[in-house]
């Protein structure tokens, strides 16, 4: 910024004197922001807490207006009944497959496609290129059509796993991502080559480069993909709920979403079908915390 | 809503689109063989290398691209095996359907609530939590948990918390004095209802980018301002503000991209209704695609909702370049 001066001639402010080892340092006082946030805090997990509040209810108390803050029957039964009438546990273990598989194959097929753009001269790398920038641009509606017809062609066709109400259709579409390219390209590109060329030198393969030199410091990069791939699997729901009409291959958000519309007034069932969606998603969350963050921050952060 | 949708360069460039990669890339070009034929195995390693992905991205993103443009010149409904090519006859098409009319409205209508109110409230937060007091990383945790939270999850809570009859802000309005309302049962309400929810499911995000650009703004700056005699609020307006302001543009830009394709919550909470008041675009084109089988109408739409955000987003580069400072 030209209007501020970065290093004003500072005035001689005396440095504060430590204070000299007064008898117990004085407590501050709390500060006036937490004013603001403990309400803000408390809008921001109402509706968690009131979440977890009608899980525990019986639906007598639950349906009770005004509602009831202190509710006299709390008990778990709820959870029990929700796992009779939706399979969660199925649809907990969908979503994890697929997204652990589409995380793992990201992490390869764009390792390895990512290194041919940064590194590797080949005819057509251009055009191949550009071709994966512009599906960069297009958002999902426009393609989910033309996806919809190639999935169900390939499962009638060539394998029944990769078709309609398999999780393979769920899988394959997202394998490889021009995302994940295009971010690991731009990051490669950022490393020293002299590495990998004197690793040449000594006779490694390419791969050897890739895996033994290029994916070792591109750790932070490799955790931001998987984590934002993580969270872009766990949540989808509009091509899931495309694809998969039976019940059996059902991830947790399409799952859960088919659980509403069959019990729909059924409010403390409902809520504890919810509960359990959301935790494994809030337990992982707040397991990497500081991964999750750091990667979606990453991806604003290029502006800054 | 993906997070990959947007081509914001994120290799470390301040990168409106189009600018990116502009500088930093050739500036290490060391002298090299001047631009020798590549051997035989750099090109064989390049394809084989390339190929697995690039196979995947190009048939399930590019081929779609082409071929849904395709299909919108068709009448194409499953009815018949017959896939003419009709012309613009879809696109003339949607210029008569009231529907499609009113879904672009709520699109919009959607779009400028909520992202204007999702970037106030996270810049707010953020700036609150941006300061090392006590129980601080418990206020953001707070924030950051909305982000684990799926859509469906989220509205399903929301639907809960919005019950005309046992909902709890039902409650908290009558506490208020405030009268009952319908909220998504009432035609006039249901749009905003889906505005918060989707605000709060959205708040961490927000923070997120915001805190992460705070936490960028370099102290010095603020000490210059408060020596040279700037006010608190003068300094977050004069300093802080424009400082966070490639953020920002990133901000409007991702969460626009991401109302215009507002989907999951209408359809758990309101299904479009009531009288098609939260029937939003893409619904819209869902409804069209795979309940009435509308290949050809559907494909259409989606190239009309393309154009939206690509009129959109070029218009935010646009105004925003001119109020965004990139440090070098």
């Amino acid at each position: 910024m030209s209007a501020i001066p970065a290093a004003a001639p500072r005035p001689a402010v005396p440095a504060a004197p430590p204070v000299p080892a007064a008898p117990r340092r004085r407590r501050r006082l709390p500060s006036p922001w937490h004013l603001v946030l403990v309400p803000a805090t408390i809008v921001l997990i109402f509706p968690f807490g009131w979440l977890i509040l009608t899980s525990l209810e019986t639906p007598p108390e639950a349906l009770h207006f005004p509602p009831l803050l202190t509710p006299r029957h709390l008990s778990l039964a709820n959870y029990p009944a929700a796992l009779h009438a939706a399979p969660f546990g199925t649809f907990f273990l969908n979503s994890a497959i697929v997204a652990v598989t589409t995380v793992l194959s990201n992490l390869v097929l764009c390792s390895l496609a990512g290194y041919a753009f940064a590194r590797l001269r080949f005819l057509g790398r251009t055009a191949l290129f550009a071709a994966i920038m512009a599906t960069l641009m297009v958002p999902f509606q426009v393609t989910m059509i033309p996806q919809f017809l190639i999935v169900k062609w390939l499962g009638d066709h060539l394998a029944a796993p990769l078709g309609i109400n398999h999780l393979g259709a769920l899988i394959v579409p997202n394998a490889a991502t021009a995302f994940g390219v295009f971010f690991l390209r731009q990051f490669f590109r950022t490393l020293p080559v002299e590495y990998e060329e004197s690793a040449r030198v000594d006779g490694a393969s390419r791969l050897t480069v890739l895996i033994r030199i290029v994916l070792p410091l591109s750790a932070p990069a490799l955790a931001t993909l998987a984590a934002l791939t993580f969270l872009d699997s766990w949540n989808s729901f509009l091509w899931p709920l495309i694809v998969i009409t039976s019940t059996g291959e059902m991830t947790l958000p399409l799952g859960l979403a088919t659980f509403q519309g069959a019990h729909s007034t059924e409010w403390t069932l409902l809520m504890a079908g919810n509960v359990m969606s959301l935790i494994p998603m809030l337990v992982i969350f707040f397991a990497a915390q500081r991964y999750f963050v750091r990667s979606v921050a990453a991806t604003g952060l290029s502006g800054t | 809503m993906t997070l990959s949708q947007v081509s914001l360069g994120r290799g470390g460039r301040p990168a409106p689109a189009g600018r990116a990669g502009r500088g930093g890339q050739g500036a290490r070009r060391r002298p090299r063989a001047p631009r020798s034929r590549p051997p035989g195995s750099e090109q064989l390693a390049g394809w084989g290398f390339a190929a697995p992905g690039v196979v995947i991205i190009l048939l399930f993103g590019a081929v779609p691209i082409v071929w849904s443009a395709v299909m919108s010149l068709q009448r194409n409904n499953l009815l018949s095996p017959d896939t003419p090519y009709v012309g613009l006859s879809n696109y003339r098409a949607m210029l008569h359907d009231p529907v499609v009319v009113q879904a672009i409205q709520h699109t919009l209508v959607y779009t400028a609530l909520f992202v204007p109110g999702t970037m106030i409230v996270g810049l707010f937060l953020a700036v609150a939590m941006n300061r090392k007091i006590r129980f601080i990383s418990l206020y953001r945790t707070a924030a950051y948990a909305t982000m684990a939270i799926s859509t469906i999850s989220e509205a399903l809570v929301f639907i809960w918390l919005f019950d005309p009859s046992y909902g709890v802000v039902n409650y908290f309005f009558s506490l208020l004095g405030l009268p009952q309302q319908q909220f998504l049962n009432s035609p006039s309400e249901a749009l905003y209802v889906i505005v918060v929810m989707t605000i709060w499911g959205w708040t961490g995000f927000a923070v997120v980018i915001y805190l992460a650009a705070l936490q960028g703004v370099p102290q010095t700056l603020m000490e210059a301002a408060a020596i040279d005699g700037a006010g608190r609020w003068a300094t977050f307006r004069r300093v802080t503000l424009p400082l966070l302001s490639p953020a920002s543009l990133f901000l409007a830009v991702w969460l626009t991209i991401n109302a215009l394709q507002l989907f999951d919550e209408v359809y758990l909470s309101t299904q479009g209704g009531p009288l098609n008041a939260t029937t939003v675009l893409v619904y819209y084109l869902y409804e069209q695609a795979f309940q009435n089988f509308n290949f050809g109408y559907a494909s259409a739409i989606a190239y009309v909702l393309f154009l939206i955000i690509m009129v959109i987003t070029a218009i935010q580069f646009r105004v925003g370049r001119r109020f965004t400072h990139y440090r070098s």
